[in-house]
Order: C-alpha cells, then structure tokens, then sequence
C-alpha cells in the first residue's frame, strides 16, 4: 500500500504515456506484416516487403511527394506573410489593428468542413481549375493563423531593451533587424514552420474539398482503406515518424547545447502522426 | 586604453525638456557635466532623471532645448548615430551571443576589421577574461554587469550612460561593484553619467551629485557639500536623514539668523539661511547633535544650540547608537552617536539634553512642509506608530 501510495504518480504516468504511444507501435508494428489477404489487421508473419519497395503499390509515392511539395511550398507561404503579419500587429499601432487581431483567429475557430466547403464555393466562382494550387492556397490560409500566435508570442516576449542596446551599439535600423531581432525570434519561427508543415501534410477535410483530381498522402490513405491499407503506407507513416522524431531530438540536443530549446514542437508532431 | 590621448568634451543640456501629454516628465533642464568627471543624477522614481538619460542616448526625443557635447549639437542625431553608449538597467545582454560577441557588437557594426585585441583587453579590464565563449545567462548578476559595462566602454563613448547598474545586484555585490566601477573611471578617464535613486550609491562613487525633483534639478555639487548643508527640504530628507524643525525669523544676532520655534530660539549662520521670507526651518543632521544627561547640562558649550527632551527609544546599531528624543513639543528628534565609550548610554525614559553647533545648522524655505523627500513609506509607518501611540495613551 505504501509502496503504491509512493509510485503512484509513475504508474500514472506509465498508463498515459502508453496509451498515447500505443497507436504508433502498432503502426510500426504492421510495417514489417506480411499480411494474409487484403486488410492489414491482423500479425501474419514478419517481412521486410513493405521497407524495400516502399513504392510498390501505385499511387502512394506520388501521393506522399505530393503531400510534402504542398507541405513545403504552403509553409513557406505562410510562414513568411503570418511573420510580417505578426511583426506588423506588435510593433506598429495602426486603424484596424485591434479587429485584424481577432479576425486572424477565425479560421482556427471555423470547422474545417465548412471552411472546406465554402473555400470550394469559392474557387468554383472563380473558375479555378481545382488541384495542387487551390490545394496549397487554402493550406497557406489556414496555417497563417497558428504561424501569427506562435511568432507574436515569441516578438512580445521580447525585451524591447534589446533592440534599443543595439541602437545604442551603432546598429543602424537594418543592423538591428538582421542582428538582434531577427535572430531573437527565429526559434518561434522555426517551431512556426514545423507545426504549419505538420498541420498541411496531416490535413484531410479541407484538401478534399479542393483538390479536384489531385491525391494528397491523406486522400490515398482515405481511398486506400475502402480497399485495404497496403502496408506501405505504415512504412511511410512510420518513416515520417522516425524523421519528426529525429527532428525533435536533434532540436533539443542543440537547444540544449544553445541553454535556448526550440518552441517545443514534440507534443504537436506526435499527435499528427498518431492520426495520419 | 588611458595610454592614448584624446580630446574629451564636456556634455551640456540647454533648456531641455520632454513631456508625455501634459505632464513635464523633464522640465527645463539646464546643465553641463565636465568631461571626465563621475557624475550622479539621483532622484526618487518618477522624477526624470532616467527621461533625461534616454535623451542624451538617442532613445528618446526631447520635447524641446538641446543637448551638447563639446559645441557638437547631438540633440537630433539617433542613437546609433551618437559618440555615446549606454549600460542599461537589466543589461540588456544579447542572450543570443556569447561574452566575446556582446562586448565586440559595438565594433562590428561600425566595421572594425580586427575586434580580437580589443575585446580581448577590454575582458581584461572587468576580469572577464575566462568567461569570452560564455552565454550570458551562464554568468551571475555581478558578471553580467560587467560585461555590460565592458560592452559600452570598449566603444570609446564620449560619454557612458548608467541606468540603475546596480539595481538588480544584492547588497554586497553593489558595494563592491561600486569600487569597481570607480576604478574602471579613473583608469579609461570616461565621463560617467549615473542614474540612480539610491543616495549611498550617488555619495560614494560620484565627484557631483545633482538631486532631481519633479523633472528639475533641486541641488547640485560634491556630496559632501550637499550633505552637509541641503538648500532645500526635499534634499535634506532624501540625503540622508534630517531634523527639521519649523520656526519663524526673529531677527539676527551677529552674523547669525536667529530662529524661534516652539518657544525657544536656534541660532544659524546667514550664509546657511536658503529662505528669503519670514518662515524658516531649522535643520540639522543626526549625527552633528550630542547628547547629555539633564544634569550635565552646565557642560553645553555656550553658543550651541540646544533641546531637552525624553529619550523614547534606543537602538544599538554596532557601529552608532540612533535615540529618538521627544522634545517639549511632541516633535521626535533623532540623533546619532559614535560607540566611542562602552557602557555609557541613554535609556528609554532619561531626561537629556541635546546639543550642537550653530555651524552645523541649515535654515530653509519653510513654506512646503518638513515631509517634503521623505520615503511616502516611511511617512505611512509613522503614521501608523503615531495612532498606536495614541490608542495606548487612551487605554
């Protein structure tokens, strides 16, 4: 009794951190299956089929590249406005700034269905040929706003005092930007663009809404299982994992060698891939 | 760094003043700093003195008047644009860069090629040396300091700029940090601007102390001449502590003014009256006041000023004995004295009779109270004390 009055936080913990990971091992676990019949579910016995020919069923590589050219391209977009976005709503005081403020919020707080559905509304007035353009627009719009509250955290946690020592150290306004600010507000930046790239390759709804003809990694997945999920895809998923993963340790160990982690982007690639 | 010669200049402010809104933050300042003195400008918060600071940095803009240095008028250039560097109140040491980089930052950017040998003299001067591949939050509060100070003065300012470097330091630190900076001053011949709102600090490190008050300059000079004779209440009370004692001009008796309070009269010497109308303050510090037992009162030299009263606390402080004595009319005077003679003191109840010198004496404007300076928070305490005192009187 004691003895479990004194280890029960543990055990506690054990339980939680069991219950998230189970989903992953046993994705892992199918990759290396070789299964009897068309459905993934069940052991069968042990291979290396899946990991040698990660290509071998039609379509899931085009689909996987397709998802990280999005992935990236979207990023980029919308890391790059939502940071000037972010740098305009903190540091200048301007008509309008108080509702821009809460208007960059919305599509965080807008169910995805709809915000995929009126999106297609919309591309379809505009006569827009559906595919991988519309596909990364509307990625680009719904990341922007996680970039802006990532990025804004990071610039008001700033000490302004900072800046104004570098002014103070000859650094003409563009020295302090390059040298001091920029450098100071990479790391939310940074961990900006990795939740906005996990967001756009995990996402389903709204791409489907808007991709025509077009086959993201989600899509195939979703397709792939009226069929059965070939076993490649647990090798890519895994694979993605074990890429997130690196990227997480390798984060930490420089953010520990820095004494500065990154905006602890663990928790959130985690949960990505546990669903996709 | 003090092997090279150079023309140093004085900093001079004209009329300088900055208002946020309606309210003077800054008013009229008018002032010089000699070149390569170590100046203070001491002031309770709030009264401009860290407004006007940031001016002379390029931080802030002045509402109107200018700012000099030498006969260069520097009042429109921006910061990065002035020969003067500033060591702020939190440091404001680039997190991001290590000891080495913080204190060449200055250097890089204005496109020195070769920064190595002097940061690396520079580290030397604040004994920083081992420390160069640090980050600053590897380094304590007092090391922090110093790489702060070192990454301004390796810029070879006109002028350094203090703002409270000491505030976040602990008392120790602070005493030793402030040797330390007096050393580093005399050994790079730099001006010194120091802000700061504690008047120990002010006294011991600067050649000239200007107490700030409301946006204006109350008093200015060595710090011992200001200690010992305030013009004002508002720097008696906030160098140091005073007892002040309201009166009214009764005329003059030699070369003295002669003030009656209470029913009694103090002498002061006209030079150290600052008050043109009839009603006056006597003034005089704790430690300038000796204190007798009621029947030694023969041995009061004759021309001293004195006041009997009851000892109503004592407190042994190691170094001094600080008394309060209740005069006649209810005012608490305090007084300090030496621990010279062990076993010879006061106690609570003694009748006494305090004495001093008419030349320690100060005679103020008393039309703005005796409280003006004093600590709000000390004033609240007496207060409180006061009402005690009263409930006990009336169980």
């Amino acid at each position: 009794m004691r003895w479990l009055r004194k280890n029960l936080i543990g055990i506690v913990a054990v339980l939680v951190l069991v219950y998230l990971f189970i989903p992953i091992a046993v994705i892992m676990a199918l990759s290396f299956n070789n299964p009897k019949g068309k459905f993934n579910l069940s052991w069968n016995e042990f291979s290396l089929d899946a990991w040698t020919d990660l290509c071998g069923v039609p379509g899931v590589c085009s689909s996987f590249v397709t998802s990280i050219e999005i992935g990236l391209v979207a990023t980029l977009g919308a890391t790059l406005l939502g940071t000037m976005i972010s740098f305009a709503l903190v540091r200048y005081r301007f008509r309008g700034r108080s509702t821009t403020n809460l208007l960059i919020f919305l599509p965080m707080a807008t169910p995805e269905v709809v915000m995929g559905a009126s999106l297609l509304a919309l591309f379809l007035n505009m006569r827009l040929p559906l595919g991988i353009v519309t596909v990364t627009v509307a990625h680009v719009m719904f990341i922007i706003s996680f970039v802006v509250v990532t990025v804004k955290a990071r610039l008001q946690g700033m000490d302004p005092r900072l800046e104004e020592a570098a002014r103070d150290l000859y650094a003409n306004p563009r020295a302090v930007f390059r040298y001091v600010t920029f450098p100071l507000v990479l790391p939310g930046i940074l961990g900006a663009a990795l939740l906005g790239f996990s967001l756009s390759f995990d996402d389903f709804i709204i791409s489907y809404f808007n991709a025509g003809t077009l086959v993201t990694f989600p899509i195939f997945i979703w397709g792939a299982a009226q069929r059965g999920i070939p076993v490649q895809v647990n090798a890519l998923a895994s694979l993605v994992f074990l890429v997130a993963l690196a990227i997480v340790l390798g984060g930490q160990f420089l953010g520990h060698r820095r004494r500065k982690a990154l905006e602890n982007p663990k928790p959130i690639l985690v949960d990505t891939l546990s669903r996709s | 760094m003090s092997d090279e010669t150079r023309q140093v200049d004085d900093l001079r402010m004209t009329s300088l003043t900055k208002k946020f809104g309606d309210h003077a933050a800054v008013d009229d300042l008018t002032l010089t700093i000699p070149a390569g003195s170590f100046f203070a400008l001491l002031g309770a918060s709030g009264c401009g003195k860290t407004t006007t600071l940031r001016m002379v940095a390029g931080l802030e803009d002045p509402t109107s008047g200018s700012i000099f240095i030498g006969e260069r008028d520097i009042t429109h250039l921006r910061a990065f644009e002035r020969p003067v560097n500033t060591v702020f109140q939190s440091y404001a040491l680039f997190p991001h860069l290590d000891i080495f980089e913080n204190v060449a930052f200055g250097l890089r950017r204005r496109g020195v090629k070769d920064v190595k040998a002097t940061v690396e003299s520079m580290l030397e001067l604040v004994e920083l040396s081992p420390m160069a591949r640090r980050k600053p939050t590897q380094l304590s509060g007092g090391q922090q300091q110093r790489v702060a100070v070192a990454r301004a003065l390796i810029n070879r300012p006109d002028v350094l700029l203090l703002d409270e470097p000491l505030g976040a330091l602990d008392l120790k630190l602070r005493r030793q940090m402030q040797i330390e900076l007096k050393r580093i001053q005399v050994e790079v011949g730099t001006t010194f601007v120091h802000v700061t709102h504690d008047q120990e600090e002010a006294m011991t490190m600067a050649d000239t102390v200007a107490v700030m008050n409301s946006g204006r300059i109350e008093q200015m000079g060595h710090p011992a001449d200001i200690y010992e004779l305030p013009r004002t209440v508002f720097v008696a009370n906030f160098l140091g502590q005073a007892n002040l004692i309201v009166g009214t001009r009764a005329g003059n008796a030699g070369a003295d003014v002669v003030v009656s309070s209470f029913g009694q009269s103090f002498a002061v010497p006209s030079e150290r009256v600052f008050a043109a109308g009839s009603d006056l303050i006597v003034g005089v510090r704790p430690e300038k006041i000796t204190i007798l037992d009621l029947v030694d009162a023969g041995r009061v030299p004759e021309h001293h000023n004195r006041i009997t009263g009851r000892v109503t606390d004592v407190s042994y402080t190691g170094v001094s004995t600080q008394y309060l004595v209740k005069a006649p009319w209810e005012q608490e005077l305090i007084v300090f004295e030496q621990n010279v003679v062990v076993g010879d003191r006061s106690e609570v109840g003694d009748e006494v009779v305090l004495h001093w010198s008419p030349k320690h004496t100060f005679g103020l404007d008393g039309s703005s109270g005796t409280t003006v300076g004093v600590d709000p928070e000390v004033l609240e305490l007496e207060a409180v004390n006061q009402s005690l005192v009263a409930d006990d009187a009336e169980a």
